[in-house]
């Protein structure tokens, strides 16, 4: 029974409904299964809201980036990478990759982010990069190379982040298995976090070099920027 | 002490009062149901420590059916022309990236710094969210570097924060939202349901199926919970422990991790993890808000293979 509100997740989706609705429904649903008055599961949602606040606090970011932006940042940044010959999307991503995951793994957690980093720098110079290789850019390559910019953001933190020892997973970890008195030790279960976080690095490289043969596939042939040289960055 | 609650503070004062720009913009075509959206996600943000949960909690689902029934819609920024763009952007150069470097530069800086620093014993700042108030104190600053640099004014700059804020658009609320509907799963007793099933469905005298089963069962229930931090208990107290460490004695250092791992390969799959791949797909401008997914599930996909096969070798080992 109470797996009809995961059911309702999943069908709300399936069909695209408004996301939020489906999961207030799905909430409520739950809530009234498990028999909970409708005051007990609207207080749980302020409860849970003003706990889980802290997912927002990049809001607290963009009158910064907002500023920035207005003042020519993403297209200082694509100007940036235009210059450097050796820069393609997929190199540009790949040292993302390498600074987001490094960092996480010594507990920087807050180097990077969607808002901070892949918007006003990383999409900006991944695109910019293609730019200067193949010329102005169709409206779905921009897109693919953006999805692309906040999927590595992604990836480089979540399996970064196990390796450090005082962050919350690692903690968590413990937490479980002490509740059943189960020898753990931070240090060890850090160690063992490493094989997937090196196999990680080489799968997502991988992808990001095949992306750059795919953007090669799909543009080359098409106006180069040797051609209209110096004029390749534009918005 | 600076209290994690004025980072929320600030924050909620930024959607408020980019929220009075909304309710006079006229190229929005529902600029009184946008404008109380964002206004009340504000609002709530602030009081949200003050109002009691059921009353925060009637706000939340007037923020939901607001969005929910299509009452938040976009209108117009004023945003900077190209060659406006194009003109700061030759006289500043590189110094723009300043501000925007400060930000994670001081946060770091913070936490390592000043969240060690007691005064009269009493820690500088709130000792369980470091980061978060390092992370404030960061933007702040960087918000002035960024003023005096562009010799910008703190209205400019909250226009900027409109344009931002309401490009994310309802997708701002999702997460918490999500995490709300986590929280009732978890109380209702979705994921004991979860583990019983994949234990009555895997051969117990099989040490890989085990693993198989541990493993596909954190990609999945993190995929329903959009958390591995949920499903990590649930499925290690359900199929780890009794089988993995219990019945064919390995080491638990070796698999937790790993198994952690697979549930964040859960993360990179589904909708359900809404700040990490719709928020970001919304604040990209990107068309489907499934396009940050569809980049990952290639690399979810293989590493779930390869978590598999790496818990079963070290359990063997």
């Amino acid at each position: 029974m109470v797996l009809i509100g995961v059911l309702v997740v999943i069908v709300g989706f399936a069909l695209r409904v408004n996301p939020l609705l489906v999961v207030t429904v799905a909430g409520i649903v739950t809530g009234l299964l498990a028999h909970e008055s409708v005051e007990a599961i609207l207080s749980q949602f302020g409860t849970a809201f003003a706990k889980d606040r802290y997912m927002a606090v990049f809001v607290a970011t963009l009158p910064v980036i907002g500023l920035l932006e207005r003042h020519g940042l993403r297209e200082q940044a694509q100007r940036l990478v235009s210059r450097v010959r050796a820069a393609t999307t997929g190199r540009i991503l790949n040292a993302y990759l390498f600074i987001r995951e490094a960092a996480a793994a010594l507990g920087l957690t807050s180097i990077g982010g969607p808002a901070q980093m892949v918007r006003p720098v990383v999409a900006p110079m991944a695109e910019g990069a293609a730019e200067a290789a193949y010329g102005e850019l169709p409206e779905s390559v921009r897109q693919h190379i953006r999805a692309h910019a906040a999927a590595v953001d992604n990836v480089g933190l979540f399996f970064g982040e196990d390796v450090f020892v005082a962050v919350g997973a690692v903690l968590l970890m413990k937490g479980v298995f002490d509740q059943f008195h189960i020898h753990s030790t931070p240090i060890l279960m850090g160690l063992w976090a490493l094989p997937t976080a090196v196999a990680v690095f080489i799968v997502h490289s991988i992808r990001l070099y095949l992306l750059d043969r795919r953007l090669r596939r799909w543009l080359s042939g098409r106006p180069a920027a040797a051609s209209s040289s110096g004029e390749g960055v534009s918005s | 002490m600076i209290r994690v609650e004025y980072v929320y503070d600030f924050v909620g004062l930024i959607l408020f009062l980019s929220s009075l720009y909304t309710f006079r913009d006229r190229a929005n075509p529902r600029r009184i149901t946008t404008g109380l959206f964002y206004a009340l996600y504000g609002l709530a943000f602030i009081l949200a420590d003050v109002l009691p949960p059921f009353v925060l909690g009637l706000m939340v689902l007037a923020i939901v059916l607001l969005a929910g029934f299509g009452g938040v819609r976009t209108g117009s920024y004023g945003e900077a022309s190209a060659a406006d763009r194009e003109a700061s952007r030759s006289r500043l150069g590189n110094r723009l990236f300043i501000p925007a470097v400060l930000i994670p530069l001081l946060t770091v800086a913070g936490v390592e710094g000043l969240g060690r620093i007691h005064v009269h014993s009493v820690p500088l700042l709130d000792p369980a969210n470091v980061t978060l108030v390092a992370l404030g104190i960061a933007a702040v600053i960087a918000l002035v570097a960024a003023w005096s640099l562009t010799r910008s004014t703190p209205v400019a700059s909250l226009r900027e924060a409109r344009r931002l804020i309401e490009a994310i658009g309802w997708a701002a609320v999702l997460p918490q939202m999500l995490a709300v509907l986590g929280t009732i799963f978890a109380s209702a007793g979705v994921g004991t349901v979860v583990a019983r099933v994949a234990n009555s469905i895997i051969p117990h005298h099989s040490l890989f199926w085990a693993v198989f089963a541990y493993c596909v069962g954190m990609a999945v229930f993190t995929m329903v919970m959009g958390n591995a931090f949920a499903a990590f208990p649930v499925m290690t107290a359900g199929i780890a422990i009794p089988l993995i460490i219990g019945h064919f004695g390995v080491d638990a250092d070796r698999v937790a991790a790993i198994g952690m791992f697979a549930g964040y390969c859960g993360t990179l799959l589904t909708p359900m993890a809404a700040n990490f791949n719709i928020v970001p797909a919304a604040l990209l401008g990107l068309r489907s808000q499934y396009a940050v997914i569809r980049a990952q599930w290639p690399t979810a996909v293989i590493i779930l293979a390869v978590n598999i096969l790496l818990m079963y070798a070290v359990a063997k080992w």
